[in-house]
């Protein structure tokens, strides 16, 4: 071990030559990594998208904007675009609602609370993969619950095979998968908020619902926002559940933005037009946070 | 100021019956995975009406179950030691030490973080490609071996450890590496722990990646595995609903003994997926 000097040194006198060569020897490792195979590809893909290249020709054919010109002339991308817009949507409403609505069950003290929340948090540990699988065999024209509906007298659709209602199957599959995260989040939340005022409104004659409705949700909005960017980006992310559940189908149904740039450009070769596809979602996925920074901004100033 | 008895009731049904409708999935899968062929059509019972345990292992025998649990676990092990080490490294230099351009690259990190897999997974796959690395644990693990969100994590850790006790260890002649060895590692085992659970689970359960660089049922893992299963026996729901409750197993269990710490690293950071 070699002695190092009792004072403690500061910034000033420029760099501490043991912390610079610490400092490299420590990082190198993981820049290194991090570097080649996500730095790096984040500045290729933005040429690859302004190619025309198939995956295996030697030369990237430069192609300007077209594969962009194209994309805003073919009815598939602007189908999944749709279709991404209305899950996300439905993902958000119903992340929001499930995630707040068993957080508040959840968040004063209660016997079992902690089986609860693992129970609830089951689908998020379990692999899209299985789950897809399971609620497939569940949603099965003769499966569980069209069973279940029969017996309350509802003739049960052919879930899959029909575009809106594999749409809203996917939505569920994704909203039950997360639950157990956005209850967490929002218990988080709820559990930082002030006890004080709490006691107040109610000496004062609030009802519960009057309490939620101008002290919760008000307080909340914070975490709601963060809630509603990590479901937005999900769903614009999506593709391991899709591809197992429906593959994109029924007739373009459920394909979504991840689905339809994993068959241009796995299925069909066209690296760079699905490269282009990725950077309209990476576009998109940076409105949005955007988005959230001026409103979390606002929601901070309410504090 | 303790609810009513009422409100605890009314609490406890409606958390039931919400519970009921998340475990409905995981019994059915269970149900089904010992059920015969001919049941699989006709029963509609959410407990198990017979035991045909032999169903696992059929299904171990139509695919290579095995080898694809080997494949998982080589690169769970790879990519959580290879978090555990890179992203350690890394978050201490970004917490303590002091080097140029220091919070401009962890900036970078930051802005990687929001881009979404699928812009650079077409590069980062030819990248694999031209290092003759489809089909091999390298293309697997390498590409993975570090992540930003331990290095977020682990750094958040790293820098709530009081400076005098690394300044102590330094005024009694420790190195800078060896106060990061004997002192800092040793305090945040916590936050290892959390790291770990996390990535074991998302390699355990990734999917997109080992899809795209994997053709051959060697180096296959579970999830790929599983879905090809799907592909190939559709309709023998019995045996697929025994492969899916296999490979579901591990993530469950890990689930079950380090529930606090994963839940714990989820309200400290505010971060998933």
């Amino acid at each position: 071990m070699t002695a190092t000097p009792v004072v403690i040194r500061r910034r000033s006198r420029r760099w501490d030559r043991e912390q610079l060569v610490t400092a490299a020897l420590f990082l190198a490792p993981a820049l290194i990594v991090l570097g080649v195979f996500v730095l790096y590809p984040i500045v290729n893909a933005a040429h690859l998208s302004l190619t025309s290249w198939d995956g295996f020709a030697p030369v990237k054919e430069f192609i300007g904007f077209d594969n962009y010109v194209r994309l805003a002339q073919d009815p598939e991308f602007w189908n999944s675009i749709l279709v991404t817009v209305v899950y996300a949507a439905g993902v958000c409403l119903l992340s929001v609602a499930s995630g707040l609505a068993v957080a508040l069950l959840l968040d004063a003290p209660l016997r079992g609370r902690g089986v609860y929340r693992g129970i609830y948090f089951l689908p998020a540990v379990t692999s899209s993969v299985a789950a897809a699988i399971v609620w497939k065999y569940m949603l099965d024209p003769a499966g569980f619950v069209n069973s279940v509906l029969a017996q309350v007298g509802i003739t049960g659709p052919d879930w899959l095979q029909d575009r809106w209602f594999a749409l809203a199957a996917l939505t569920m599959l994704t909203v039950w998968k997360n639950i157990g995260l956005n209850a967490v989040l929002y218990l988080t939340a709820l559990q930082a908020l002030p006890q004080g005022i709490y006691e107040a409104a109610q000496l004062d004659g609030a009802s519960l619902w009057q309490r939620l409705r101008h002290l919760t949700f008000p307080l909340l909005a914070p975490m709601t926002f963060f809630v509603v960017v990590q479901a937005l980006i999900t769903s614009f992310q999506a593709f391991d559940l899709v591809y197992v559940l429906t593959g994109g189908g029924p007739r373009g149904g459920t394909d979504v933005l991840g689905m339809f740039m994993y068959r241009t450009a796995f299925r069909l070769g066209e690296f760079g037009y699905g490269t282009a596809i990725a950077f309209v979602t990476l576009l998109l996925v940076l409105g949005v946070t955007l988005v959230q920074w001026k409103a979390s901004g606002s929601g901070k100033a309410d504090r | 100021m303790r609810q009513s008895l009422s409100v605890r009731l009314g609490r406890h049904a409606i958390l039931l019956i919400g519970s009921l409708a998340v475990v409905l999935p995981f019994l059915w899968m269970f149900t089904t995975s010992l059920q015969s062929r001919a049941e699989t059509y006709t029963n509609t019972s959410i407990l198990p009406t017979s035991w045909h345990w032999e169903n696992y292992a059929h299904a171990w025998e139509a695919a290579p179950f095995g080898q694809y649990y080997i494949s998982s676990v080589i690169m769970a092990v790879g990519i959580v030691s290879g978090h555990l080490v890179l992203d350690a490294l890394s978050a201490y230099a970004f917490a303590r030490l002091n080097f140029p351009g220091r919070n401009a690259i962890f900036m970078v990190l930051l802005a990687a973080l929001m881009v979404p897999t699928f812009v650079t997974i077409i590069p980062a796959y030819t990248i694999v490609a031209d290092l003759g690395w489809i089909d091999s644990y390298a293309g697997l693990i390498v590409p993975r071996l570090a992540d930003v969100f331990g290095i977020i994590l682990l750094r958040q850790y790293f820098m709530s450890i009081p400076q005098e006790i690394e300044d102590a260890a330094r005024i009694d002649g420790c190195s800078r590496i060896g106060t990061f060895f004997r002192i800092i590692v040793p305090l945040s085992m916590p936050a290892f722990a959390t790291l770990a659970i996390f990535s074991f689970l998302f390699a355990w359960n990734d999917f997109l990646w080992p899809l795209l660089v994997t053709n051959t049922d060697e180096v296959r893992t579970i999830q790929i595995g599983l879905s090809s299963f799907v592909g190939r026996y559709g309709t023998s729901w019995n045996y697929l609903m025994a492969g899916t409750l296999t490979a579901t197993v591990p993530s469950i269990i890990v689930f079950l003994f380090f529930q606090r710490a994963l839940v714990r690293g989820i309200a400290t950071t505010g971060l998933k997926d």
